[in-house]
């Protein structure tokens, strides 16, 4: 039986290791030295510089809006998210009442539940191209020629600073629903049915259904959704950089940290002082995640 | 995983129970609460297809009918001009054949060294066995930002930069993560019976793997590798910082391409063989997503049900 175990666990494990090491882990590492140089271009010598980038990032107005951004996306874009992900799931499950016992969602669930999904398959700069037009700020634009077809102005969208990121938002939220719905939905389903039919003989109606039964029976389902769409909050790189005006504007209204670090990367070759946002980007990340875990931790419901 | 809620036990009757539990107006208000839930279903369905469909509308008309036509008007001929010219001169074509062999060789990879990696560190015991896992499931925490000035080092000292090799091992070494997770739970679950029955008739380890273990993992093998597929045909981060230097346009994937006919189609205005190549790349996947769907969903999802 244990004949030749050796040589082929080092068989499977060292081409995927190698891969893996040279190309993940090896950068991860280098990230946090390279945050401490003043490394500018590939050809050019680093020198060390300790946490000079750090304090610079710490005077960048830059640094600072981009980051007010993600404490934006951060509160504004998993709510509305998870608010209408649980609405609609709720109906396609639930929201048809009660038939022959069991609750059943509503006429034509899975035709809604298909096309809610399907932006999520989409990449993001198909998106964001698509919108580009979407919101064009002249009649061209859908949303401008039915604005202009109500009789109302029409609205500059993504060049206006005053609501450009709130279009940022509303794509974000748009291609991100269906995914939560299918998630509720497959949360929904596994709640007993014999807790809906208790509740339906006890006089519930679907109100207090949706609010006694399905939200405390979905509770850990929602908290990985939290932190799927916060730690999509502190991405948005692919749809800001093609979606808005001068990649991240107009005048830095829209810019997230991704945009800054390719920007100061590869338009300014100022490797170090990318890396440190880089890092900075990292903790947030990290902090984001274990702050949510810890707060929403609250007894499980074993059913 | 889905989501139907079948039919099953009959509880009290339904008119019974409606009798018994609504008093007074609360039966309208919940007939009306329900009438505004399918509103918001309904209007919700429309803002996922409506910029969809006015895309491919806008792939037939010209830019005069574009600008001065009104967004809703119907183009005045069905003419395939737009695509012809968005498949020659703005090269869809070319990038979608670029994106097609790099993910179908970066997904084959991750499938094959993920599924290497996993089934060892899941169902042998050797030293260090919990530390090379514990270094492939550290990736899911890291933001691909923070490597992204260091991972252009080495790709561009190992002389990859701007190749196909360097983004398909590129592609494959940030699947592994995730790719790794998955599978290792799911090759834990699988029997140890039938792999000692297999070792008892002489068959080796690589044997016993490819030919008994893959077979038997094929549901979660499907649902990452469409998971993968989807993931890298739609990234942009990688190949945008990876893809650059000299002729880099010959070469660049479908996402590259159609963000860069986006800008230049700003500059000359070029609008309908836009909305032909958004066309062209969107059509691809309503198809796959028609025949697919349930499994699609199931593999997208399937990291967060976990």
């Amino acid at each position: 039986m244990r004949h030749g175990k050796y040589p082929f666990i080092v068989g499977f494990l060292a081409a995927p290791v190698a891969i893996y090491v040279t190309f993940v882990i090896a950068p991860y590492a280098q990230a946090f030295y390279v945050a401490m140089t003043s490394w500018r271009g590939v050809d050019a010598n680093p020198s060390f510089v300790g946490l000079q980038n750090f304090e610079r990032l710490l005077q960048d107005d830059v640094f600072w809006t981009a980051l007010r951004h993600h404490g934006v996306l951060l509160l504004a874009m998993p709510l509305i998210t998870i608010v209408l992900a649980l609405f609609f799931a709720f109906m396609l499950n639930v929201g048809g009442g009660g038939r022959g016992g069991a609750m059943t969602g509503v006429w034509g669930s899975k035709f809604y539940r298909v096309v809610f999904f399907f932006p999520q398959i989409l990449a993001v700069v198909i998106v964001a191209v698509i919108f580009g037009r979407v919101y064009a700020p002249d009649e061209s634009g859908l949303l401008n020629a039915t604005l202009g077809a109500v009789g109302l102005e029409p609205l500059l969208f993504m060049a206006d600073p005053g609501i450009a990121l709130w279009c940022v938002i509303a794509v974000l939220v748009w291609q991100a629903v269906g995914f939560y719905v299918v998630l509720f939905s497959a949360g929904m389903a596994s709640i007993p049915k014999d807790i809906y039919e208790a509740a339906t003989i006890d006089g519930a109606n679907r109100v207090n259904m949706f609010f006694r039964v399905t939200l405390p029976l979905l509770w850990d389902t929602l908290q990985v959704a939290w932190v799927y769409l916060g730690i999509a909050a502190f991405d948005a790189f692919a749809l800001v950089w093609v979606l808005s005006v001068d990649r991240g504007g107009p005048d830095r209204a829209t810019t997230v940290l991704g945009v800054e670090i390719y920007r100061n990367a590869f338009e300014y070759s100022q490797f170090g002082y990318a890396s440190a946002m880089g890092v900075a980007l990292f903790f947030l990340t990290i902090t984001f995640a274990a702050l949510t875990l810890r707060v929403s931790r609250r007894e499980t419901i074993e059913l | 995983m889905t989501t139907e809620i079948a039919p099953s036990a009959p509880a009290a009757p339904v008119a019974a129970s409606k009798k018994a539990r609504v008093p007074g107006g609360t039966a309208r208000d919940v007939r009306l609460l329900s009438g505004l839930g399918h509103l918001a279903l309904l209007v919700w369905a429309i803002v996922v297809i409506a910029p969809l469909l006015w895309i491919v509308l806008g792939s037939f008309k010209t830019n005069t009918e574009i600008f001065l036509g009104g967004a809703f008007s119907l183009p005045a001929s069905i003419s395939p001009d737009t695509y012809i010219q968005a498949w020659n001169e703005a090269n869809v074509g070319r990038y979608f054949l670029n994106s097609l062999l790099v993910v179908s060789l970066s997904t084959t990879g991750t499938m094959l060294f993920g599924a290497m990696a996993a089934y060892v560190l899941a169902r042998y015991s050797f030293p260090g066995n919990r530390a090379i896992y514990y270094m492939f499931v550290s990736g899911l925490a890291f933001p691909v930002f923070l490597a992204l000035v260091p991972l252009f080092l080495v790709v561009n000292n190992l002389g990859l930069l701007n190749t196909y090799t360097g983004l398909i091992l590129v592609y494959i070494a940030y699947s592994l993560p995730f790719t790794v997770f998955f599978l290792a739970a799911f090759f834990k679950t699988l029997p140890q019976s039938v792999a000692e029955a297999a070792m008892l008739d002489g068959a080796s380890h690589t044997r016993l793997f490819f030919r008994i273990m893959m077979p038997m993992a094929r549901p979660a093998l499907v649902s990452i590798t469409i998971f993968n597929i989807i993931g890298q045909w739609n990234q942009y981060l990688l190949p945008v910082a990876l893809m650059q230097g000299e002729n880099a346009d010959q070469k660049w994937v479908l996402t590259q391409g159609i963000a860069n006919i986006n800008t230049s189609a700003g500059y000359q205005a070029e609008w309908g063989a836009l909305f032909a190549a958004v066309t062209l790349s969107v059509l691809p996947m309503i198809v796959v997503y028609a025949f697919f769907q349930r499994q699609i969903q199931q593999g997208l999802t399937a990291g967060a049900v976990k």
